[in-house]
């Protein structure tokens, strides 16, 4: 059972809203206590997320949140575009896989620096990607 | 605009990074110092990454490019001075930096690149001495 | 129903404390050693004035209500108290269990001659101490995992000693068992140590280390690969010959790492690397 304990919603249309998202996020992992290899794992994890958003749906919005579980706080984070949406997700989540001209690490290379990965695409609708990073985990 | 400064220092450039880089710096500085890479004949690129807390695939490949780039200029790239929590990132990324020399800090990397130069040297020694001989 | 329990509770609150204060000091099992009799007397107190101002007749059977809550609160604070000054889960259970009984006993004398109320009553009350045991219960044993967590924590901290052996170079022996957790640990006070001393070589020493599967190596080699990014170098020793062959019947390939089969032959390659030289000195020479 995840538990929510606070949200904060942040529009991206351009670059320097990264920036500021990044900031965003390393505020709530300092918030909860989150140690720095974490901390610098998860804010990874969001550049590259970012980065895709804008790259493939000219941005979206991202979610920030304290979650809980019982014994152990995190920060999860829900990325939500309108963009053309992943025709192959198991495709895209293979490393060196790239549509764009990248080392294609991106998406599989997210989910090794997070403990929860999830990815949802509809072809023409969007794409939600969510992650959880734990404080200890 | 931004620009991150590249300094000469002999034979060497010194690349410090003070800030977190985004997309459009870090792809200037790759224009800027491969640019001065061939505008001074240098023969290493130090690049100074201590106070960078954040390096995605983006920056790791723009690092990458730099040391090919230089490379094919004839000039070794050392990337000096990363943090812990960056390094365990970057592999479990999996961007291992391959063909990028790494140092702890920038005068060990200056070090690395001076012996880089001498076995150089003796190599193109060598090659002189056991060259072709032309009868 | 003639009689109500709630009532009951109040009228008789000081008989009960004092029944079951004399169930408890009566009962072998008391650690006065752990316990004196006025934390006891002043632990059973507060409970029973909890159990008497928060209950009604309505809400007396249904322990998921909130003015339950109070009562499991105080119950929860005296369980895990209890698991942490390490009480036995008998003597923490025998606690809910005495009241049980005095509660009953004070009933039996309340209905002498009604034996269809006694009956009642007594079958709500032991479904509602019932459901405080568990409850005790439940805190109880998450008292003690979380003693479990800390001593794991402590543990971890303790077996992960980064040793400075030489100027620059720095050595981590490994003992016990390596899991994801462990070795992150351990990468992440090793690199540390190497940008705190300046340390171009590190040895990681696995001699202690009963086995070494698939996960074992990927973290040996991410925490090498790490190093190098880096700039320093992390050497692997204490490979024992049987590590050598699961490894490699495992198909495991440790090709790109400097391995070593003892400390010793590393902190020779050690010096060998940054031109050190240990000679022995002729006799007579000084």
């Amino acid at each position: 059972m995840v538990l929510s304990l606070s949200k904060d919603t942040i529009q991206v249309v351009k670059e320097q809203d990264a920036v500021f998202l990044k900031n965003r996020v390393k505020e709530t992992a300092t918030k909860i206590k989150m140690g720095l290899v974490n901390q610098t794992r998860l804010i990874t994890a969001a550049s590259e997320l970012v980065r895709n958003m804008l790259r493939y749906a000219n941005g979206g919005r991202c979610d920030i949140e304290v979650v809980s579980s019982g014994r152990n706080n995190g920060v999860r984070l829900t990325f939500t575009d309108k963009g053309p949406g992943i025709p192959d997700i198991s495709q895209a989540m293979k490393d060196g896989f790239s549509t764009g001209k990248s080392l294609g690490l991106g998406l599989p290379g997210t989910r090794r620096l997070v403990n929860e990965f999830d990815i949802k695409s509809k072809i023409g609708e969007g794409t939600t990607v969510m992650v959880i990073k734990w404080a200890n985990g | 605009m931004d620009r991150i400064p590249i300094l000469r220092m002999g034979s060497f450039l010194l690349v410090t990074i003070q800030v977190d880089l985004y997309d459009r710096l870090a792809l200037t500085l790759e224009a800027d110092l491969v640019q001065m890479v061939n505008k001074t004949g240098a023969r290493g690129v130090l690049i100074d990454i201590s106070a960078v807390s954040i390096v995605d695939s983006f920056m790791g490949r723009i690092v990458g490019n730099i040391a090919s780039m230089s490379k094919i200029l004839d000039a070794e790239t050392v990337v000096v001075g990363m943090q812990p929590a960056v390094a365990i990132t970057l592999i479990e990324l999996g961007l291992p930096l391959k063909g990028v020399h790494t140092a702890l800090d920038v005068e060990k990397g200056m070090a690395l690149l001076k012996s880089m130069m001498d076995e150089d040297q003796e190599t193109d020694q060598e090659e002189i001495e056991d060259g072709p001989v032309v009868e | 129903m003639s009689l109500k329990i709630n009532k009951l509770l109040q009228k008789k609150k000081k008989n009960i404390l004092e029944l079951w204060m004399k169930n408890q000091l009566a009962d072998e099992g008391l650690r006065e050693d752990l316990i004196s009799n006025e934390e006891l007397r002043s632990q059973s107190e507060e409970l029973i004035d909890a159990l008497v101002s928060n209950l009604g007749e309505d809400n007396f059977e249904n322990v998921d209500s909130d003015l339950w809550s109070p009562v499991i609160e105080i119950l929860g604070g005296i369980a895990i108290t209890r698991a942490r000054q390490g009480f036995t889960p008998r003597e923490t259970g025998n606690f809910v269990f005495s009241l049980k009984e005095a509660l009953l006993e004070i009933l039996q004398q309340e209905t002498k001659d009604d034996a269809a109320a006694l009956f009642a009553q007594s079958l709500r009350i032991s479904r509602v101490m019932d459901s405080l045991s568990v409850v005790t219960f439940e805190t109880f044993i998450k008292g003690r995992e979380e003693v479990i967590l800390r001593q794991t924590d402590e543990i971890t901290e303790i077996s992960t000693p980064v040793i400075r052996v030489w100027d620059g170079i720095l050595a981590l022996p490994i003992i016990g068992t390596l899991d994801s957790a462990r070795t992150q640990v351990v990468m992440e006070s090793l690199l540390q140590e190497i940008v705190e001393t300046g340390s171009s070589i590190a040895i990681l020493d696995i001699s202690g280390v009963p086995a070494v599967d698939s996960l074992v190596a990927q973290h040996l080699i991410k925490t090498v690969s790490a190093t190098r990014l880096m700039g320093a170098e992390c050497i692997i020793s204490g490979i024992r010959p049987e590590i050598a062959q699961t490894v490699v019947h495992l198909g495991i390939d440790l090709s790109t790492i400097i391995t070593k089969a003892s400390l010793a032959s590393a902190l020779a390659y050690a010096f060998k690397a940054m031109r050190l030289e240990v000679k022995k000195i002729p006799a007579g020479q000084r």
